[in-house]
């Protein structure tokens, strides 16, 4: 169990950021804070995936005679980095159509407290 | 496109003459004349379309149309056979009739609406003459749910909270049951490969197990049985007698509750059989609720002061002799089946032609209100009298010979049973009947109280007089000479022995 | 030369319109949309196009940037993309002409960020059907995705708040699927469609494969508002204006669909003993929930848009029944039932669009007979496709439902012939009450004048929408011969 832990700590982490990014999301009242948790929930996931590029003892995938003995090896993979620039992209205009949201709702009802919105505004 | 102009397309054109009429009639809504002129002639040209292609059928022919494949392995086809034939003179013949009635009932009362009348009547003649030529189970469930969605508006003419409700209720039913027929159209066209009507049915021995075979024959008859009637699935047709006369009259004369009967002689002549129904008790089971049916509702007829509901329970447990005919599945009772479609139809037409010249003109609708009545209104009085005795079963009026076709058929399965029943309901036809014609005509009129009309001093007028006339002559005509105008007795003849004498196995002639 | 670059262009015919916008606002005030349906034209003939070609010389590919797959991206084009391409670029192109002619959305500034939303997310929408590389379609996903929080939240604050709430839960959805993707990459290393199938195929689904896969279609059918990861469907649709409605309805949860079919038949083995759970079972019966939830909540709606966007959850439904019953007749049912609801529900939105326009209202409580006296044709156009809705023949919805309870029956489930059968009679019920509405009862003025029923731009849209109902039910034999066969998979 413990040793479960310690090898994959990584993953460990970056689950539990996901646990609160999404418990930011679903029971936070506040809209922005939703927002955040919606960010910190995406970042969880870029985490991930930069988790799963990494190997042992390699280094940035940038030649390096040193490291090229190991082949392949000796450099971390980059195509998860590639791919997570791309996310970053989608997650800042995911934040901020969000905000955009955020500003008319605010503009229209004067708030943006998710229980003050149900009750009193929208019924 | 020259094609679609042979007479290879004639079922095409019978069923589309008045599918065609209905932009016409609505472009035509200011101009009342020419409205109803566009009804008359699409009604005459459909009859004429339907005799020509009775020459046709007579000779031996049967044309089959197909249209276009709409499902995988199914066509749309129409297929002009001797049933087919039978049903589409009923109902197109009797359209002309109806036409000319309904001019003198809509102006006669005043009705709004009337563009949107004629337009709907159009269109379900035309899906009825589609049922009738419909060649296999899909195409005819096709014009069996249009035949549903034109109707409706003709069941809620009137708008009122009661049309309304009788609206939902005749939806509710009639919508049910096509998901129903669907299932079982589904479920016998996987399985048997084929939906195509055949004379003496097409589902060969052993492709179902024998409660899957009563599975599927519920499910076809609660789809077919909720037009025709057959308790419990009923209650819609008193229901809608909310709708103005002419409505009744053809709707639940001719062609919605005889599609029912029809569909109900197809599915028990043309899929299933007379062999098939006969070795899995099927047979059984549909006779007894068509036994059921006749005489609840000749009881139920009884009691009813309304005269239009009267007459709803009226046709309610006539329909039952045609389906018990076809339960009885002999080639005597299937006679007697087919000739009662076209004798009802008849009779039953006429009486409410009668109660809708009663309406207009002396503006009553109860039984209670009627007597004496016979004496300023004696052709209309008279012809009740025919449609009456007719539908009693007494000679010389069309409905003895279908009666007796009938009756003959029960004692040819040997089923004395259903004899009694067939009498008992002739017995309680004219206690229902009777009294009407009677009192009209032989009792004084109740004094006219405060707010009620008199009596009216004269007869309806001719718009509504002479169709009925002429549906109560042609009653006794047919009486006479089963085969004169058109030759009813000898198709129903050659159907029942199509039926009978063909298809998996022969019948056996009793018990 | 065109036709070897097809999959791309119609992606790029949508971006370059969307970046164009700011220009054709310069121009004139109506130009933005006319621009759009400029490039909705052309990303039609693109398509239909596309089809031609994959149907008469089979399914290709075009690898983006000329580098070769596994490495490069590649987009492919086969019978199943190029039937949902069509779906998408005609119904949305129907919609956007009845857009510029009629229901127009802002005018003014506002119409250039309105239409250069609509571009990207048409765009996005082409490039999930024609992507064969997942992470690919993350991105076009969220690009669609995106640019549709845009078109559905403008006009009023509700409409805002919806689609917030839809951001989030579309943006978890999206996030869950690229989770799942994670899980896929690091155990198979590769992210092309074909190449992943291969692979999979050779190694089983381990465990991780199978974490991906049901991260992945988790996100997915919440794109796809399947039961019960459908709530955000509902405010979304009745809030938005009218016009994004319509816009979105009909194809937004489609491209969903395409992702569900692509991944659950072409890219994860589909044979009984990969799975360790009955996956095609549980979205068959998230189906069969989906289709009796959405009509029973419809029925008590009095608002048109929310009892139509509930119809919607239930069509989705029918869908995902299809595709879970894993008959070829199941399938078929569903991929015909995506071209006919796409129809029908554009027709349905359209016309509450034009009762939004006409300040008729779409509370149904207010629906008159005057309504009908107002909007003769549309009404008209509403009646047929609610017909088509409740399954009446022969029009098209009739034919869906058809191949649905065939597939049913194909696989022994009889409890989906009665889902499928009493689902009929519950969309008679909501349907049925608007046509009494409109059709019964005496409008104000006493006996209703006589209409004048006129065909003018305005309804072309809807009434090219209600005839395609009747031609694509009378026709439906040839759609599926010619257009769904192909793309059966074998089972």
């Amino acid at each position: 169990m413990i040793e479960l832990i310690e090898s994959y700590y990584a993953y460990w982490m970056c689950f539990l950021l996901l646990t609160v990014g999404l418990y930011g999301m679903l029971f936070k009242e506040n809209l922005l804070k939703k927002v955040i948790g919606l960010s910190i929930f995406q970042a969880s996931i870029i985490l991930f995936f930069i988790i799963v590029a990494f190997k042992d003892g390699s280094t940035v995938p940038i030649y390096d005679a040193s490291f090229s003995e190991r082949g392949p090896l000796g450099y971390i993979n980059p195509l998860p980095h590639a791919l997570m620039l791309t996310a970053i992209v989608v997650g800042v205009a995911t934040v901020g159509v969000a905000l955009a949201l955020l500003l008319r709702i605010h503009k229209a009802f004067g708030t943006i407290d998710e229980s003050t919105l149900w009750k009193d505004l929208r019924k | 496109m020259n094609a679609f102009f042979q007479a290879s397309f004639l079922p095409l054109h019978a069923v589309l003459v008045s599918f065609l009429a209905v932009p016409a009639i609505l472009l035509a809504s200011r101009r009342p004349n020419l409205r109803e002129g566009i009804s008359l002639f699409a009604a005459l040209a459909k009859f004429a379309l339907v005799l020509a292609l009775l020459g046709s059928v007579l000779d031996g022919n049967r044309p089959v149309l197909e249209l276009l494949e709409i499902a995988p392995g199914i066509s749309l086809s129409l297929a002009v056979d001797p049933l087919g034939i039978f049903f589409a003179l009923v109902a197109s013949g009797l359209w002309i009739l109806t036409t000319v009635y309904s001019i003198g009932y809509m102006r006669g009362n005043r009705e709004g609406r009337q563009t949107r009348y004629y337009a709907s009547f159009a269109l379900s003649l035309s899906a009825t003459i589609g049922i009738a030529f419909s060649a296999n189970l899909l195409t005819f469930l096709l014009f069996y749910e249009l035949l549903t969605l034109a109707t409706y508006p003709l069941v809620v003419h009137k708008e009122s909270p009661a049309a309304i409700r009788a609206g939902r209720m005749y939806l509710a039913y009639a919508l049910t049951a096509g998901l129903l027929f669907l299932a079982g159209t589904i479920w016998l066209q996987t399985r048997a490969g084929t939906g195509t009507f055949t004379a003496g049915g097409f589902i060969p021995e052993g492709l179902f197990s024998s409660w899957e075979l009563t599975t599927l024959f519920l499910l076809f008859m609660v789809g077919v049985g909720v037009k025709a009637g057959i308790m419990p699935l009923h209650s819609w047709l008193p229901a809608a007698m909310v709708a103005p006369t002419p409505v009744s009259a053809l709707l639940h004369a001719v062609a919605v509750v005889k599609s029912g009967a029809f569909g109900v002689l197809r599915v028990t002549g043309f899929v299933f059989g007379p062999e098939t129904m006969r070795e899995h008790g099927l047979d059984l089971l549909l006779a007894s609720f068509a036994g059921a049916t006749i005489l609840l509702a000749s009881i139920i007829a009884l009691k009813q002061d309304d005269l239009k509901k009267r007459l709803a329970f009226s046709t309610v447990g006539h329909l039952s002799y045609i389906v018990m005919g076809a339960a009885l599945a002999s080639t005597a009772a299937f006679t007697g089946s087919i000739l009662h479609l076209s004798a009802h139809a008849l009779m039953k037409i006429t009486l409410f032609f009668c109660a809708g010249a009663i309406y207009v003109h002396a503006h009553k609708t109860r039984v209670s209100e009627l007597d004496g009545l016979g004496r300023s209104m004696p052709w209309t009085f008279g012809a009740f009298a025919i449609g009456s005795l007719g539908l009693a079963g007494i000679p010389p009026v069309n409905g003895f010979i279908s009666k007796w076709w009938l009756a003959s058929g029960s004692l040819e399965s040997g089923e004395a049973v259903v004899l009694g029943i067939f009498l008992l309901s002739g017995l309680l036809n004219a206690g229902y009947f009777f009294p009407i014609v009677i009192r009209g005509f032989f009792h004084a009129p109740a004094q006219a109280e405060e707010g009620t009309h008199a009596h009216p001093s004269s007869e309806a007028s001719p718009w509504m007089v002479v169709p009925l006339c002429l549906t109560a002559a042609l009653a006794v005509v047919f009486g006479i000479m089963p085969d004169f105008p058109l030759p009813f007795f000898d198709l129903a003849r050659q159907i029942a022995e199509s039926v009978t004498l063909s298809g998996p196995g022969l019948l056996l002639p009793s018990g | 030369m065109i036709g070897e670059h097809l999959p791309i262009i119609v992606i790029l015919t949508y971006c370059l319109a969307a970046l164009l916008m700011p220009v054709a606002g310069l121009l004139h005030r109506k130009a933005p949309s006319i621009l759009a349906l400029i490039a909705g034209g052309g990303a039609l003939v693109f398509s239909l196009m596309t089809l031609w070609k994959t149907l008469t010389e089979g399914a290709f590919s075009y690898s983006v940037g000329a580098w070769p797959p596994p490495v490069g991206i590649e987009l492919i084009a086969d019978p199943l993309s190029a039937f949902f391409l069509v779906v998408i670029t005609l119904i949305s192109t129907l919609v956007l002409f009845h857009a510029h002619f009629s229901d127009g959305a802002e005018s003014g500034q506002q119409s250039i960020s309105y239409y250069a939303c609509v571009m990207l997310m048409l765009g996005g929408f082409s490039g999930i059907i024609g992507t064969a590389d997942l992470f690919n379609l993350f991105v076009f996903l969220e690009l669609s995705a995106l640019a549709g929080y845009g078109l559905l939240g403008t006009g009023s604050g509700r409409a805002a708040h919806s689609a917030f709430r839809y951001l989030i839960l579309g943006t978890v959805g999206a996030s869950f699927y690229l989770f799942g993707l994670g899980f896929l990459y690091a155990e198979t290393g590769s992210l092309n469609m074909g190449d992943l199938a291969l692979i999979l195929d050779a190694t089983g689904m381990q465990t991780t494969a199978r974490i991906a896969f049901v991260f992945i279609i988790i996100g997915i059918s919440l794109k796809m508002a399947l039961l019960p990861l459908h709530q955000w469907l509902p405010d979304v649709y009745t809030d938005a204006p009218a016009m994004s409605t319509a816009l979105v309805a009909p194809i937004g949860t489609k491209v969903a669909v395409y992702a569900l079919i692509r991944l659950m038949y072409d890219v994860f083995p589909s044979g009984p003993g990969d799975w360790a759970f009955p996956v095609h079972s549980i979205l068959a019966f998230a189906g069969a929930a989906g289709i009796i939830w959405g009509s029973v909540m419809a029925i008590p709606q009095t608002n048109l848009k929310r009892m139509l966007a509930y119809s919607s959850v239930a069509q989705i439904g029918y869908i995902a029944l299809g595709i879970g019953l894993a008959t070829p007749f199941g399938y078929i049912g569903a991929v015909l039932h995506v071209f006919n609801h796409a129809i029908m529900k554009a027709c349905l939105f359209l016309f509450s669009a034009r009762l939004e326009k006409t300040g008729l209202g779409i509370r149904i409580d207010k629906l008159t007979p005057a309504t009908r006296l107002r909007l003769p044709v549309s009404t008209a156009c509403f009646v047929l496709a609610a017909i088509s809705m409740i399954g009446l023949p022969p029009t098209a919805g009739f034919f869906s439902k058809w191949y649905l309870i065939l597939g049913s029956y194909e696989s022994g489930n009889w409890f989906y012939v009665v889902i499928i059968l009493a689902s009929s009679l519950l969309n008679a019920v909501y349907f049925f009450r608007i046509i009494e509405r409109v059709y019964l009862g005496d409008t104000d003025e006493g006996s209703p004048k006589p209409v004048r029923v006129r065909l003018t731009r305005r309804n072309l849209a809807l009434v090219t929408l209600a005839l395609s109902i009747l031609v694509a039910g009378l026709f439906n034999v040839w759609i599926v011969k010619s257009l769904i066969e192909p793309m059966v998979p074998a089972f």
